[in-house]
């Protein structure tokens, strides 16, 4: 899985590019956790603040998007600060591997689990050997 | 009267000049600015913003992915502790099995000194989307009272 979000010298020139930075809204990156298990890979991904109806993820051209808004408003006035909730937004770039009408998601306690699942073609498959 | 404290005067100071350069974040990469990762500021976990309001203060703690059930919230005069754990992934999965690793995880401990006095038997903590919101009312005697004015 390669990281899309951030364009590296050259290499990337050819990837979609966000919506060609339209606005000049400010956006973060969610720190990410990805693991491969026997059936494919996992992403984890810190969104806090963010209900379910806000988060939106996208599979396009092999480019999952991720993309939150937190909606979370607090009350009074602001007294001291050390963060500020902006939209969280995060692209990867998916190989033909991973079985793309499969993936599955499940927000909670502001923590994103993607579940991608391997491609049937490329699970281990057991053979068996028969003796005869 | 409120006495003077050099300490506050020079963290005051920190947050202005902060604000000062906040502009300036066009050439920051963007990952730079995952505020909430632990990994960048090991001494300040989890990052709190403190609102205010006539008779409360709201203190709110970015902590996404902690259980809930080892999330503890304390109060000792205007000192308020935060503690817990961030749920470890599965210990299962292999070291090896990482493609990326940035979302760290394990205890955590943050004592945040409120500006006010706080009634300690009203404070309610509520744990929402990975944010933790605490609300305190403030003590009587910290609330603000006007005075009439008489006229002679």
């Amino acid at each position: 899985m390669a990281e899309k979000t951030v364009a590296t010298n050259g290499q990337n020139q050819n990837a979609p590019s966000r919506e060609g930075t339209r606005s000049q809204e400010r956006y973060v990156t969610p720190p990410v956790d990805i693991y491969e298990t026997a059936g494919g890979l996992v992403v984890k991904a810190d969104l806090p603040g963010v209900e379910k109806e806000n988060l939106d993820l996208q599979v396009e051209n092999n480019l999952l998007t991720i993309r939150a808004k937190p909606t979370h408003t607090s009350a009074g006035e602001s007294v001291y600060r050390e963060y500020e909730l902006v939209n969280f937004f995060r692209q990867f770039e998916l190989n033909e591997k991973v079985d793309q009408s499969k993936i599955s998601a499940d927000l909670k306690h502001g923590v994103l689990t993607l579940q991608l699942p391997k491609a049937e073609e490329v699970k281990p498959r057991k053979i068996e050997v028969r003796v005869e | 009267m409120a006495q003077w404290n050099p300490f506050e005067e020079m963290e005051m100071l920190r947050r202005e000049v902060d604000k000062a350069f906040e502009g300036f974040g066009g050439r920051q990469e963007p990952s730079r600015r995952v505020a909430f990762l632990p990994g960048s500021s090991p001494r300040r976990y989890p990052l709190v913003n403190l609102f205010e309001e006539k008779d409360k203060i709201y203190v709110e703690a970015l902590t996404p992915g902690i259980d809930p059930e080892s999330l503890n919230v304390d109060i000792m005069h205007n000192r308020l502790t935060l503690s817990g754990e961030k749920i470890r992934i599965t210990p299962d999965v292999k070291p090896e099995a990482f493609h990326r690793s940035e979302r760290a995880s394990g205890k955590f401990v943050r004592t945040v000194e409120l500006p006010v006095e706080v009634d300690e038997q009203g404070i309610r903590a509520e744990y929402k989307n990975g944010v933790l919101l605490v609300s305190l009312p403030k003590a009587e005697k910290a609330k603000p009272k006007q005075i009439s004015v008489k006229v002679a």
